[in-house]
């Protein structure tokens, strides 16, 4: 497959009053066509600073990033306004211009590629249908809530048909529900348009439900990278682990443990499973951590259970919580 | 008070509306480009170009620290080099347009730092130039401010016109001097204050109706 983005050795310092900063420590990772890429990371690991190199709205200090083999660095202004046509992005604040309305935001990055004004108008209009949100072409951005400001941002950024989708924290204003529903609307992108896309979050649940490989940014290091599911289930740096057990989890005294990972998203915070789980199996869980908040009033989070140590017994719990719709994955933690 | 000075207060108010117009026209015609060059050459902006900021950030303060009516008298002979005389309302419409150039240039610069950033940010990663991120970004997103700056320019020139009738430049101005002042008819000088202040309050309302229509946020 080929390499939409190759960074190598990428650092980023910012000199702010005499004193530095390094944002970017020896970066090196490359980003394959088709795929959707997840940058995770604590606020302030440098990942919004990682994903603005890759249009370079961020300037490096040293090493190299690449577009399809181009070196952005040595791109004339001209040039790069041109690249920059291919990628587009999406933000947390959705950026829109609430001067103008829906379809003429969406037009705008038309225009820029200096579309006909008829095609554009056609062309918008198709995006807006795709992004669900075509009866609202007339209406100005305040007047959307914030999942149809999104909406509309990822209609304006699809519209010049780019390569690529950068996200950044692009879902982090958005309540759980909303954030599904963008995040789906990405994927159906991604499969339908064969659209690469690269989204920053801080947010587990993001790259767990839309992710093919995971970069974890740890105080502007490449602390870990990999499949999803592998970095997951298995995680092997501090900072990849800190992310997958949200407090640092109990750890039992004995040596066969079998622990398994539960997610909720959202949508089934109103079921008892655990107190299911024991009325009508007969069998017990042993809860190392939990970490469940409410957003808008929707129950949000993980567990970490600590299951049977007999095979069959602990396939009846898996099943269980998978048939009930949770996201089950076993974990292994080595300290 | 005599048909004369009813006429003559008749044509005050149309003089003080046309030096208004027009000085307030060709204020925001020079000023609004500098406003915006200003802007986008200040640190952090997409033109950043700290000598022609520095440059011009000091003529414009320059100028607007010049009392105006010290700008009327030393710019007579610009004036009649420009329009052939000095006294009159065209005259007084040159000293206006260059007293009011500083004030535009700066109100404008104040709104378009208003603009989020993130406004910026999504056209250059767009890809759109600098020119175009001003032009189709920038200025429509600061355009509800823009009109109260506006408003608040034209009543400072309408404020200003009235000093320009201590050279000669017609106007209520002139006409509050001369017979309210100088000939001590208090009844003309009352009428001329009050008409100028109805015109201000216009003013202010039309800036503020206009922007409030424009404002979609």
């Amino acid at each position: 497959m080929e390499n939409v983005f190759e960074l190598q050795n990428v650092y980023k310092t910012y000199k702010n009053d005499g004193k530095e900063f390094t944002a970017l420590k020896d970066v090196s990772l490359t980003i394959e066509e088709g795929e959707i890429f997840g940058i995770i990371g604590m606020s302030g690991a440098g990942k919004s600073t990682l994903v603005r190199t890759l249009n370079r709205l961020e300037e490096i200090s040293s090493g190299s990033v690449s577009f399809y083999g181009r070196n952005l660095a040595e791109l004339k202004p001209k040039e790069l306004r041109e690249v920059r046509h291919s990628i587009s992005m999406i933000f947390q604040g959705f950026n829109l211009i609430n001067q103008r309305t829906v379809i003429q935001n969406v037009e705008q990055s038309l225009k820029i590629i200096g579309t006909p004004r008829a095609q554009r108008r056609e062309k918008a209009r198709q995006m807006l249908e795709i992004v669900g949100l075509l009866d609202k072409a007339n209406q100005y951005p305040a007047r959307l809530s914030g999942g149809q400001k999104q909406r509309v941002a990822i209609a304006r950024a699809l519209a010049a048909d780019p390569k690529v989708l950068l996200c950044d924290e692009a879902t982090s204003a958005l309540d759980p529900k909303i954030t599904g529903e963008i995040l789906d609307l990405l994927k159906k992108i991604n499969e339908e348009r064969k659209l690469t896309i690269v989204i920053i979050t801080h947010e587990m649940s993001v790259v767990e439900k839309i992710c093919d490989r995971v970069a974890i940014i740890d105080d502007g290091n490449l602390a870990e990278i990999g499949d999803v599911k592998e970095v997951f289930s298995n995680p092997q740096s501090k900072a990849a682990k800190k992310l997958v057990f949200p407090a640092n989890p109990f750890d039992p005294s004995g040596d066969s443990r079998s622990l398994v990972r539960i997610v909720f998203d959202g949508t089934q915070s109103n079921v008892p499973f655990i107190a299911n789980l024991v009325e009508k199996t007969g069998l017990k869980v042993n809860i190392l951590s939990a970490n469940t908040k409410s957003v808008g009033g929707i129950g949000y989070g993980q567990m970490i259970l600590e299951l049977p140590s007999s095979e069959r017994e602990r396939r009846t719990v898996i099943d269980f919580f998978k048939d009930g719709g949770l996201a089950v994955s076993e974990v292994t933690i080595n300290e | 008070m005599s048909d004369y000075i009813k006429d003559a207060i008749i044509t005050g108010v149309w003089e003080t509306f046309v030096m208004t117009f027009f000085a307030s026209l060709f204020s925001y015609i020079i000023g609004m480009p500098l406003g915006v060059l200003l802007y986008s050459t200040s640190r952090g902006r997409l033109l950043e170009n700290r000598p022609v900021n520095f440059v011009l950030g000091a003529i414009i303060n320059i100028a607007r620290s010049l009392p105006f009516l010290i700008l009327l008298v030393l710019l007579i002979p610009f004036t009649r080099f420009l329009v052939g005389q000095s006294i009159g309302t065209t005259a007084a419409i040159v000293p206006l347009t260059i007293g009011a150039i500083p004030i535009v240039a700066r109100m404008v610069e104040s709104s378009l730092n208003e603009v989020q950033p993130g406004i910026i940010e999504a056209a250059s990663s767009m890809g759109a130039s600098p020119l175009y991120t001003i032009i189709h970004f920038i200025i429509p997103e600061a355009t509800p401010s823009l009109l109260q700056g506006g408003a608040i320019n034209v009543a400072t020139v309408l404020g200003y016109s009235a000093m320009a009738g201590v050279i000669g430049g017609g106007g209520l101005g002139a006409i509050a001097l001369q017979y309210g002042y100088y000939r001590y008819q208090k009844d003309v000088l009352w009428t001329t204050v009050t008409l100028l202040i109805i015109m201000v309050m216009l003013i202010q309302e039309i800036g503020i109706w206009m922007s409030k229509k424009h404002r979609k946020t």
